[in-house]
């Protein structure tokens, strides 16, 4: 029988038994669709969580306590306190002809704390000690207000620029420029509201509160080093040498002689991006693989509802060997009524998961999340293959039984 | 007239798991092309065994079996369906009609095994549905049609890849004494115009038709009885009282 015969036989058996062919169809379709699903929503995960670092600023280049191989995390990076980096690295890096090409830097002192206005309460609310040079450093623009000086940071002045959600945090909707609230019982006045910035990674910009970083250091936190520091370079050409520039200066100031490791760790923005990406790589693949698991579910459901199909059709299969059906000929037709099931399961399952993570971008953007929706042409082709093979697999032995019937034993079902 | 069917010392046992189960004990006739046979029998006496081995849907377990002067007694299982599909048609007494498929599809099934086009098909299905007199009920399906309907649909399936012989077995097992009547005519008709017949049946008002009686008891040939053409006339007139 010519294939193309078999495929009309094919699907007129499956609109004789819609809901059967739906049902048989059901797992793989969700299993499928889980697959797309969950590939599409880390795709655009990881595009909006890569935007939003790009959108810090470009040019940045990060320095971390604690040493690290090349391109792996810090130890601090896993609240590990690691206590080598201190202001005065800072002042160096600024003052020193080898990093010349540093146009702004500060260090980054942070910690949480219960904050208080008038009635209400704010139980961990995370603070950031900077410098005076922060708005040179990272992109902030004001939407009120000002931001600290240097003199109120060497001063210890207990001032606040914050983010623009506390105003609905903490501050009772007000616009909190000017309004006096305490951090761990601390009195500070806010001087300046920061416009909105949307969050970063996991962190949510919008509910900063930055406080001077000798303020920080000495008032709320107890301590003499940095969290972290953060330099930009002036040109996207210059940041190796920068970054070179930045380690020998480090390590002078840490008195690292030749042969002992660096105790901090220089990261530039793009090697940050990388990392996150391989690490939200390994997510992603581990998320699509627990979902490829309902894959196996629906096969093995395929290929149950095909053994009861072809022992309701033991008379059909009879009949065809009995007018000359060869045991190929019946193999190949019940393989491909069940590919065909499988490919339309598939196409389903697909347009299904698209469907479903395109509704997720409309949440999301209403939301304020910068999302992409992004289907990728090989996830789809991946996930056609993968139904055709469930298909082959799972149809195979089905189709064996139905082959090898004996045409007398068959036509005499009852 | 050619032999047709030539058969030595045929017998056929079956084996399930230490259990041998004989059934035919070594049958020897010939059947010449253009014959008009019936097998008879009590029930076990082995006849439908015997048709199946004949139709090349079993095989023998040992003796000769030579098919239009060839030995097929050791064909393949790819063989045989290629003997079934271009020598033989089958009528059963179940029908054995695809569901929900209509007349014309459930006639052309044979051809689709076979290498034609698709035009081909559809020609000489209709010329098989009209010599069952079914024309007006081409596009109906199989479960909108009476039971002698249905047999004749079985019989216009059975004549399409222009086989050498008609097996019908028990042809009339299902249908009522009228509808049963125009089916045998139908076969008689047929042979009449050339094709060789083999019934297998334990109704004499079927067997009537025949014109040579194989008679089996206990898987041995007990009879072969020719009957002649006026005896064969007035049984079929007192049947048809």
């Amino acid at each position: 029988m010519e294939i193309k015969n078999i495929l009309k036989l094919s699907v007129r058996n499956l609109r004789a038994n819609t809901l059967r062919s739906f049902l048989t169809m059901l797992g793989l379709i969700i299993g499928i669709g889980a697959v797309v699903l969950i590939i599409s929503l880390g795709a655009g995960a990881q595009a909006m969580i890569v935007s939003q670092i790009n959108s810090l600023g470009s040019n940045l280049v990060g320095v971390l306590p604690g040493a690290s191989d090349a391109k792996g995390p810090p130890a601090s990076v896993f609240g590990i306190q690691v206590k080598t980096l201190i202001n005065d690295d800072v002042t160096a890096l600024l003052a020193d002809s080898r990093t010349e090409h540093l146009v702004a830097a500060s260090g980054y002192a942070s910690g949480q704390g219960k904050m208080v206005y008038e009635n209400q309460e704010l139980e961990g609310g995370s603070f950031m000690g900077v410098a005076g040079s922060y708005p040179n450093v990272e992109n902030t623009t004001l939407a009120s207000g000002r931001f600290f000086t240097e003199e109120e940071d060497s001063g210890l002045a207990r001032v606040a620029v914050v983010g623009s959600e506390m105003r609905h945090e903490l501050f009772n909707g007000e616009n909190p420029v000017g309004k006096t609230f305490k951090i761990k019982r601390e009195s500070f006045r806010v001087i300046g509201e920061l416009e909105p910035r949307g969050a970063v990674a996991f962190t949510n910009q919008d509910k900063q509160v930055f406080i001077p970083l000798n303020t920080a250091q000495k008032i709320l936190l107890g301590w003499r080093h940095l969290s972290l520091i953060r330099a930009r370079v002036d040109e996207a050409a210059n940041i190796e040498e920068a970054i070179q520039g930045m380690k020998e200066v480090l390590r002078d100031q840490h008195n690292l002689d030749s042969a002992e490791e660096d105790d901090f760790s220089v990261r530039n923005q793009a090697d940050a991006v990388e990392l996150l990406k391989t690490i939200t790589d390994a997510f992603r693949f581990f998320l699509a693989a627990i979902a490829a698991i309902s894959l196996l579910v629906g096969g093995i459901g395929i290929m149950n509802i095909m053994l009861v199909a072809v022992t309701e059709r033991y008379r059909e299969i009879g009949l065809r060997k009995a007018v000359g059906a060869t045991r190929s000929n019946i193999m190949t037709q019940f393989l491909i009524e069940t590919l065909v099931i499988t490919g339309i399961g598939a196409v389903i399952g697909i347009a299904g998961g698209a469907v479903i993570s395109f509704l997720v971008t409309i949440v999301a953007k209403a939301l304020g999340y910068d999302w992409v929706f992004i289907i990728s042409l090989p996830s789809v082709l991946m996930a056609v293959s993968v139904g055709l093979v469930i298909g082959l697999a799972f149809g195979f032995y089905p189709a064996r039984r139905a082959a090898k019937l004996d045409p007398i034993v068959a036509l005499r079902y009852e | 007239m050619a032999i047709l069917f030539k058969v030595q010392d045929l017998k056929k046992q079956y084996a399930n798991d230490d259990v041998i189960t004989p059934v035919l004990h070594g049958l020897s006739f010939s059947i010449a092309a253009g014959e008009f046979v019936s097998i008879m029998g009590p029930s076990g006496s082995g006849k439908s065994t015997l048709m199946h081995i004949l139709g090349f849907l079993d095989h023998l377990t040992e003796g000769i079996y030579q098919f239009d002067g060839k030995d097929v007694s050791g064909l393949t299982d790819d063989e045989l369906a290629a003997m079934r599909s271009q020598k033989v048609g089958f009528v059963f007494q179940q029908f054995n009609l695809l569901p929900k498929t209509s007349v014309l599809d459930n006639v052309r099934l044979p051809m689709l095994y076979v290498n034609k086009s698709d035009a081909e098909r559809t020609l000489k299905a209709k010329a098989a549905i009209a010599a069952v007199g079914l024309e007006h009920r081409m596009d109906y399906l199989s479960n909108q049609l009476s039971g002698g309907e249905k047999q004749r649909v079985a019989i216009a399936r059975a004549l399409v890849n222009d086989p050498s012989v008609i097996f019908a077995d028990e042809p009339t097992g299902n249908l009522d004494s009228k509808s049963g009547a125009q089916i045998m005519k139908i076969l008689d008709k047929l042979n009449a115009e050339g094709k060789t017949v083999i019934l297998v049946t334990h109704e004499t008002t079927t067997a009537a038709y025949a014109k040579r009686i194989l008679r089996l008891k206990d898987g041995l040939l007990v009879a072969d009885e020719r009957v002649d053409e006026a005896e064969r006339q007035r049984a079929l007139a007192s049947e048809l009282k």
